[in-house]
Order: structure tokens, then sequence, then C-alpha cells
């Protein structure tokens, strides 16, 4: 392999981690309190407003349902908005981030609902408000669930950035294609492939490690 | 059967006070509004009801009777249909949302299934009320060591849920309910998980918190065990109404409602043995039948040998065909279930020479002649 071939993986893989880290980070941020809002706000529930669950639910399964690719060229003018351009990894953050926050919204909801209503109403029973409930006990028995979700949001990441070399957004994906599709290079392909696999075995690994030691629900000696 | 715990009744204890109630509710009503396909539901239909200041009213029903409706209308986890619940001075039934959370700090509670954090300690379980209530770090720290102190868990907490026995669970629990210093614990069949010596030792604890801190308690369960061990007044739920409430022994040794003796029928003896059960008949005993009695010793009569003054002053012979001694309240309270010569005037005179000495004794049916031996009583004809 040329140290010009190491060169553009390396750069690639900064770009591709880049990109996933900025759209996690960003998704989580927007998903998270989507998710809890989702999960706590049907009819009777918490924070009961099921008219605003109902459509923030629809418009989260809209953008869920379309395909990613179609999603990127769809909202090409958001992200010129946004990052300034539609060309580049910047840019690519946008629709990965717009990806992301849905898929993230709807894992955390399932973690919450996952907690035993019991809780809350002991936490309703001393006196909790509805805002403490959510951050000292929703979230922290959720977190558990959450951190696996995540885990698998980051992974979807990895794919998805893959396809943003479609607007010109960098990273493996797009390395992939370009050498190892277009000037049939296989040993880049293979290289790609190769990094991609590490990563996302890194991350699942490090994501069940996470959940399992915040999982106190099992005992361990 | 769990043994009773000897909880020292006060002296004044007998009917409500209303004056003295922590815990009132005035003509409560509750009705679930109807779902799909399913009609309203009438959980609660008027029920008056009222806990005195330091002392322990058990509610019983079967699952289904609107035990936890009634629990949860206490700290306004449900809002009545109609009523009034007052808790001290404030009426919950009618306290907005926010005046009721802070309402709700002096009101304890503990739940079947213990509902504490699995991500948090023990100390961290009954830190989260202080901490949901503002205290600052030092007292909540103080307050935890102190409670853990109270319910014996000093050395478990570090520990997690998932580590703790179910009664240490309660245990915790308890502590966290406790941990606001609330005028009133709610007790949602706090024992039910458990194994009967665990019951009983939770048990011990709710009855020591209630005497040494005078705490005032309403417990709901489907046990007369536990009503028997703890409670000093009980009410009995039956399809949203209460069909009999008072002294825990006046109800347990006098049940007025069918649905309270079933209650009582394994838990004091009341229930016959099956193969005295599958003779008896009901109606009069005719020649050579035996008459079934039940006599009912109550407090200071219940040690008497009254079947040996019985023989020895009125001549007639009573089998014993079962029987138990108990104590209830602290008081003792036995069961005797006995036969005699069948012959009417007999029947007549045993009841009567009973009652005179203060005791009950109901007829509960005949033995008939070839089912089960008679006996002879030598006086029969003479009087």
């Amino acid at each position: 392999m040329s140290p010009e071939m190491l060169r553009l993986i390396l750069q690639a893989t900064g770009d591709t981690l880049t990109m996933v880290a900025i759209a996690a980070g960003l998704g989580t941020l927007f998903g998270l309190p989507l998710g809890v809002f989702l999960a706590t706000s049907g009819r009777g529930e918490l924070l009961a407003a099921p008219w605003l669950n109902r459509v923030l639910g629809t418009v989260v399964n809209a953008t869920r349902s379309t395909p990613f690719i179609i999603l990127v060229v769809a909202i090409i003018p958001f992200t010129r908005l946004i990052a300034g351009t539609s060309i580049g990894t910047a840019a690519a953050c946008v629709p990965l981030t717009v990806a992301a926050t849905p898929f993230i919204a709807r894992l955390v909801e399932g973690a919450i609902r996952e907690v035993d209503g019991g809780l809350v109403e002991a936490a309703r029973a001393f006196g909790a408000s509805p805002l403490q409930i959510v951050l000292k006990v929703l979230i922290p028995e959720a977190l558990p669930g959450i951190v696996l979700g995540l885990t698998l949001a980051v992974v979807s990441l990895l794919g998805f950035s893959a396809m943003v070399g479609a607007v010109g957004g960098g990273g493996l994906g797009d390395l992939g294609i370009r050498y190892g599709y277009q000037r049939f290079m296989p040993e880049m392909m293979l290289a790609v492939v190769v990094v991609l696999i590490v990563l996302v075995q890194a991350v699942q690994t490090l994501g069940d490690r996470l959940a399992r030691r915040l999982n106190k629900r099992l005992r361990h000696g | 059967m769990t043994a009773p715990v000897r909880v020292p009744l006060p002296q004044d204890l007998g009917r409500h006070f209303p004056g003295d109630a922590l815990v009132r509710l005035e003509g409560v009503t509750k009705t679930f509004p109807a779902r799909r396909g399913a009609a309203p539901f009438t959980a609660l239909d008027g029920i008056d009801l009222a806990v005195r200041r330091g002392s322990v009213l058990g509610v019983i029903g079967r699952s289904g009777a609107g035990k936890s409706t009634l629990i949860r209308l206490v700290n306004g986890l449900e809002r009545p249909t109609g009523g009034r619940v007052i808790v001290g001075e404030a009426e919950i039934s009618r306290l907005p949302e926010a005046e009721l959370r802070r309402e709700r700090r002096g009101i304890g509670m503990i739940f079947q299934h213990f509902n504490l954090l699995s991500a948090r300690t023990a100390a961290g379980n009954v830190a989260l009320p202080l901490e949901v209530a503002g205290y600052d770090r030092a007292a909540i720290r103080a307050r935890v060591n102190e409670l853990l102190d109270l319910v014996g868990l000093t050395a478990q907490r570090d520990r997690y849920p998932a580590e703790l026995s179910g009664g240490q669970k309660q245990r915790v629990g308890i502590a966290r309910a406790l941990a606001t210093s609330p005028k009133v614990l709610l007790s949602d069949e706090a024992t039910s998980a458990l194994d009967p010596e665990t019951t009983r030792s939770i048990l011990d604890l709710l009855a020591r918190i209630n005497r040494e801190l005078g705490l005032t308690i309403l417990l709901i369960t489907h046990e007369m065990s536990v009503i028997r061990a703890i409670s000093h007044e009980v009410a009995v739920l039956d399809q949203g109404r209460i069909a009999e409430s008072g002294d825990v022994f006046e109800v347990f040794t006098r049940p007025q409602a069918a649905i309270t003796r079933t209650f009582l029928d394994h838990e004091t003896g009341r229930a016959l043995p099956p193969v005295l059960a599958e003779r008896l008949r009901a109606g009069q005993p005719g020649e050579g039948d035996s008459a079934v009695l039940r006599i009912t010793f109550r407090g200071p009569h219940a040690t008497d040998p009254v079947l040996a003054q019985l023989v020895r002053d009125a001549g007639i012979v009573a089998c014993i065909l079962s029987g138990t001694v108990d104590e209830i309240a602290g008081k003792p309270f036995g069961t005797l279930v006995v036969s005699v010569d069948g012959h009417p005037e007999i029947v007549a005179r045993t009841q009567g020479f009973l009652r005179e000495r203060g005791l009950d004794a109901e007829f509960l049916g005949t033995l008939p002649a070839d089912a089960w031996p008679a006996p002879r009583s030598e006086t029969r004809h003479v009087a």
C-alpha cells in the first residue's frame, strides 16, 4: 500500500469520524429531548400533550421513511442555508443530523417507555415535578437503553456517511466509490471496508460495555 | 399464620373522633370514564372514612374492590369524581398540581413492588425525595444516615436494589417514604410480595414506626393477617363501598357483613373442619341428632373454663369439634365449635347458660345421628 493511499485513507477516516461525531452529537442534542417528549406526552401521561405528540410523531415518521439518499438531495436548500454550501464534509453534517435526530428520538422513546411506570408513580407520590421525574427518574433509569440506542445510531450513521459522498461529502464511502470502484482499485475498496468494520466493532464494543456498566439491574459481584 | 405484633392501644380507642381525624374521605366517589367498548366503571361509591391521628387503619378488600383507587386519592395520584379528600388542613381533592406536590411531601407512600430506582443505591433512593424537596447536600447526607439506621440498613447503604432481598428493598422503600418526615404513611399492599417471615419483620417495623414516631398509617391489603398484626381499626371494602368498619377487635370478633366473615373464616379459626362441614345440615335437630354451636370467647371471658362449668352447673355435656385461642389487637379471643344433645331444651339451656356469662353461642346447624354420635347429657329429662 502506497503512502499516498495511506494518507487518503487516514484523511477519509478523519472526515467520516468528524461527520459521524457531529451528527451523533447534534442528533442526540435534538433527539434526546424529542424522544423524552414523545415517550411522555401521550394522552394521560406525564407531560400530556396528545395533539403535539401526534404532530411530532408524524414528522418523525415522515423523516424516517424518506430514504437517506433522497433526504440528502431534498434538503439541499436547507443545507445551504445552514452550512452556506451544499458540498463538502461540513455540509454533509446537515442531512446526517436531520436523519439522526428522529432515529435517536425513537430509540430514546423506546428506552424511556421501558422504565417501570411504578417508578413514576413513586416519584409523583413524594412530590416530584414532571421535569424532576424526567431528569432524576426516567433518564437515569433508561440510560443503559439510551446508550445502546446511541450505539446503534452511530453504527447507522457510519453507513449513512458513506452516502453523503454523493454530494461531495468526503469520507470513507466516498473514497471507496471514487478510488475503489471508479478507478478500479480493489485494494482501496478492501481497505475502506476493513476500516469500516473495525470502526463498527469498536463502537459496538464500547457501547455494549458502557451500557453494561450503567445497568444496575443485574447483580454483579 | 403470622403471629400478632403487640401494639399498645390508646385508651380512648373506639369510635372515630372527627375532630381528631388526620385523613378524611367524605362521600368520595370515583368513576373512570368509558373507554373503547367498556362502560364507565365506578371504583368507589360514597366512601366515608376517617383515619385518626397516630392510629393505623387497615382497608381490606378483594382485588378489584377499589382499594388501590382509594389509597391513591389520599395523595392525589387520583382525583375523586365526587366528595372530598382531606389530609390535615389541606383539601387534597381540590388542590392545584403545584400545591399538591408540596402537600405530598407530608404523605409518604410504600408500594407492593417497592418501586425503587435500579440505578441508585439504597442511600441514593432514600436521598431522592430530599433532592426533589431541595435539601442541601449535608442535610441530605445526615437525614439518609438517620433513616437507614432506623430501618436497619446502614450496612447496605451502597448496595443497588438488585443486590438487596425483598425485605431489604421494602425497608429502603419505607426509609424513602419517611425521608421528608411525613405525617401520614400510605401502604399499598406493602407486604404482598414478601414471604411470611419477611412480612412479619416489615409489619413489626411499621408498628414500631407508628408507635415511636406517632406516624399515622393508612394501609390497604387483601390479607386479614396484616390488619390483625398492626391495625387499630379496619374498614372492609366491597365493590366500591365500605361494608363494615370499626375497631379491629370488634370487627374480628363480631363481624356483621358477609364479606367480612369470608375474610375472617381462614384467619380466626371460624372455618369448620371439612369433615364436620360436609356432615352439617341446616335446620333444627331431631331425636338423636346433635346441635352444633359456635362459642365466641371475647376479652375478659376468653379464658373462662365454661365447658367445665357447663357440665358441673348445668349437667350438659358438650363435645369439642374444633377450636382456637388467639390474640387480636392485643386482646385474647377464642372460638370453640361444640356439639350438644340436639334436644331443643338442651340447646336452649346451653345458649342461655353461655349468654349469662357474656359469651355468644351461635347455632350453626345439625349433625344427623347417623353421621356423628351425639353427646348424651345425664340431665336430659330431669329438668
